[in-house]
């Protein structure tokens, strides 16, 4: 690492009105400690609107904006090129999404954002539904999953879309996946986000969400490690949408992930083979692109 | 029979009242407070051979809901304020395009992100101007779970009559409120289903030409006719126009289709007005306050009564002046800033007459509240 870490400082204090084993305020607590207090944070609606918590308590140490759920990409547009005019290069903006706001009503805010290359950091963290509403699907929602909104035998049929690659198409300087498994890659990626000012930064955190999963509040890290053993969420980074890095994977079945969880509890031994299959399918995918750049560099 | 009895919210009132009006067809996106009406569709849907799609925002939700219409299908979307705010522009377009569709507003604090899980009826009037330019709404309420049922199924049979979008205005008290329902036996509320062309296929249908009596027969989008739909203004083929005599032509039948019939769209409910000396009017959650408030005074001699508005837009001008004609006073019950009350004082013929009881804080207007301003407005102090 070229880059001396920053004193780590707590700019997430305690008070916070997150779930017990709120994945997402795991998150936000490693990610201030590597980004600093020259950060202004953007977030639409999302539970981090809520999470944050009301005055005195409130468990943010930094200036926040919290903008309406369709706008992040295009409010933090608007912060950077305010803050350029007033010669301010050290702040950060950064957006801190959920699923919703980044994969489904703010992607086209996030996509005309990042297709000017705005220099800023979006972070989704992603806990895969519409929590904050009561867990309705999302298209982060991974394929098998019951929500209120694909209840029953109408678990969701689609395939999780794939935010990084879809990132990594716009040909963005640096985009990377994260888990509050893994702080010290996690902090890492963060302050190499930081210091790559100049453009668009994206990382995709992995959040559980004991409350939506149905996972006991305990098992908020457990679930996030096996979901980068199984490979449903490998730890990598994509650099100007060309250079790939695997940081972590693993080689444990899909199924290990899926049977501690509430939310996968009704599928069959078929289904997991399906849903194996896709993990497969997308891990050699991953590879090609890996050993592609590999050659190239 | 028994089963029919449920004990439900109101937003799963609504979702049963459109069920039983014969939808088959709801896009959606969750939103507090209206989450509840999307997730009962998410269930109910599939078991009847209809389709829930969940939408990647609002703009979405309405903009499915009118495809399906045009393909001869009863839709419904539902949300609150912020996503209401993002339906507007479609919302103008199926006002142009005259495409039966249903829209539910359960409303919440506002503006902006406002107090998402507290109660509000800020939105009366985004309802009537939110989209831009000329053109007529409807938009109807209630206040209890049957009423919520009776008035869905209404407004299914109000966007089937006229071609047009309706507005459900619901609010958060009601939306999540449990009680009572009775659903009624199929025939039991008339339905009126969608108005077939009886142009055979192979023959020049033309989507934008009224019957004599003013009613558009459609043809299922992509079905035996080919026709064009467009936002633009359109002549009777629906193609695009600029003709200045066609333009006109059309925007006056948007107003006039639901002006004209403001008084066959006009939903009501009357307590004790017959002798009343002073009148309150309410709608929505506030009107079960008012109600508690003259129910309350009538025990006690005083000759109070109350006009709960159902349908907002077209606003029943005429209704209201004729009722309160001889009132030595009309408060108008709501919780915004005077949104009905100012159409109250445009109606009856001496606005000073006319006074606002309103909470705009998050929290239902009590009965108490509706007496401390009675006393005020008669002289008493609080």
């Amino acid at each position: 690492m070229t880059e001396p870490a920053p004193a780590p400082q707590d700019l997430m204090h305690p008070g916070h009105v997150g779930c017990p084993g709120c994945g997402a305020a795991v998150a936000m607590k490693f990610a201030m400690r590597a980004l600093g207090e020259k950060t202004m944070l953007v977030i639409p609606a999302c539970c981090w609107a809520i999470i944050a918590g009301p005055h005195p308590q409130t468990a943010l140490k930094v200036p926040v904006l919290h903008t309406a759920f369709a706008t992040a990409g295009a409010a933090a547009s608007g912060l950077r090129a305010a803050l350029d005019r007033r010669g301010d290069n050290e702040t950060v903006v950064t957006v801190w999404a959920g699923d919703g706001g980044t994969f489904d009503i703010g992607f086209q805010s996030l996509s005309g954002a990042v297709e000017r290359n705005e220099d800023f950091l979006y972070v989704c963290y992603d806990n895969e539904a519409y929590m904050n509403t009561g867990v309705q699907r999302s298209s982060a929602t991974p394929f098998g999953t019951r929500t209120t909104t694909t209840p029953g035998k109408g678990w969701k049929a689609q395939r999780k879309k794939n935010i990084v690659e879809a990132l990594a198409a716009h040909r963005i300087p640096y985009a990377a996946t994260a888990s509050i498994a893994y702080p010290d890659d996690m902090m890492r990626k963060f302050r190499k986000a930081r210091s790559m000012k100049g453009g668009s930064r994206f990382i995709h955190v992995y959040a559980t969400c004991p409350t939506g999963w149905r996972v006991p509040s305990e098992m908020t890290v457990a679930v996030a490690r096996l979901a980068v053993q199984a490979n449903i969420f490998p730890l990598y980074e994509v650099e100007d949408g060309v250079r790939y890095t695997l940081n972590a994977s693993g080689d444990r079945p899909a199924a290990d992930y899926l049977q501690v969880q509430g939310r996968f509890k009704h599928l069959t031994p078929s289904d997991i083979e399906a849903i194996q299959a896709m993990v497969d399918e997308d891990r050699a995918l991953l590879r090609r692109k890996i050993e592609m750049s590999r050659g190239e560099g | 029979m028994n089963n029919q009895v449920k004990f439900v919210q109101g937003n799963e009132a609504c979702a049963e009242g459109a069920l039983y009006a014969g939808l088959d067809f709801f896009a959606g996106y969750p939103i507090t407070p209206s989450t509840e009406i999307a997730e009962r569709m998410s269930i109910q849907l599939p078991k009847i051979g209809g389709k829930y799609l969940q939408m990647e925002d609002e703009i979405a939700s309405l903009a499915a809901i009118i495809g399906a219409s045009l393909t001869g299908h009863k839709v419904m979307t539902a949300t609150s304020g912020p996503g209401f705010s993002l339906m507007q522009e479609a919302l103008g377009f199926a006002v142009m395009a005259e495409i039966p569709c249903v829209i539910v507003n359960v409303q919440r604090g506002g503006p902006s992100t406002g107090n998402p899980t507290h109660v509000s009826q800020g939105d009366v009037n985004q309802a009537r101007w939110g989209t831009h330019g000329d053109h007529a709404i409807v938009a109807l309420t209630a206040s209890n779970h049957q009423d919520v049922f009776r008035v869905t199924v209404e407004a299914f049979n109000i966007a089937e009559t006229y071609r047009t979008p309706v507005v459900l205005l619901f609010d958060e008290v009601v939306g999540h409120m449990r009680e009572k329902l009775t659903i009624p036996e199929p025939g039991e509320i008339p339905l009126v289903e969608r108005l077939k062309t009886s142009v055979r296929g192979g023959v020049d249908y033309h989507p934008y030409l009224p019957r004599e009596d003013g009613r558009l027969p459609m043809s299922d989008f992509g079905g035996v006719h080919r026709y064009n739909v467009t936002g633009l203004f359109h002549d009777m083929w629906g193609f695009p126009t600029d003709n200045p005599k066609i333009v006109q032509g059309l925007l006056r039948h948007l107003v006039d289709k639901i002006e004209n019939n403001s008084h066959k769209i006009a939903m009501y409910k009357e307590y004790y007005m017959e002798d009343a000396r002073r009148i309150l009017i309410s709608y929505g959650s506030a009107a079960r306050s008012a109600l508690h408030v003259v129910e309350n005074r009538r025990s006690r001699g005083e000759r109070l009564g109350l006009l709960e508005l159902q349908t907002l837009w077209p606003f029943p001008y005429n209704v209201v002046k004729e009722r309160c004609s001889g009132a030595r006073s009309v408060t108008v019950v709501e919780m915004n800033k005077g949104q009905i009350a100012d159409q109250v004082k445009a109606a009856v013929d001496d606005p000073g007459k006319v006074f606002l009881a309103n909470r705009v804080d998050g929290v239902l207007i009590t009965p108490t509240d509706i007496r401390n301003f009675l006393r005020v407005i008669q002289g008493r102090g609080i």
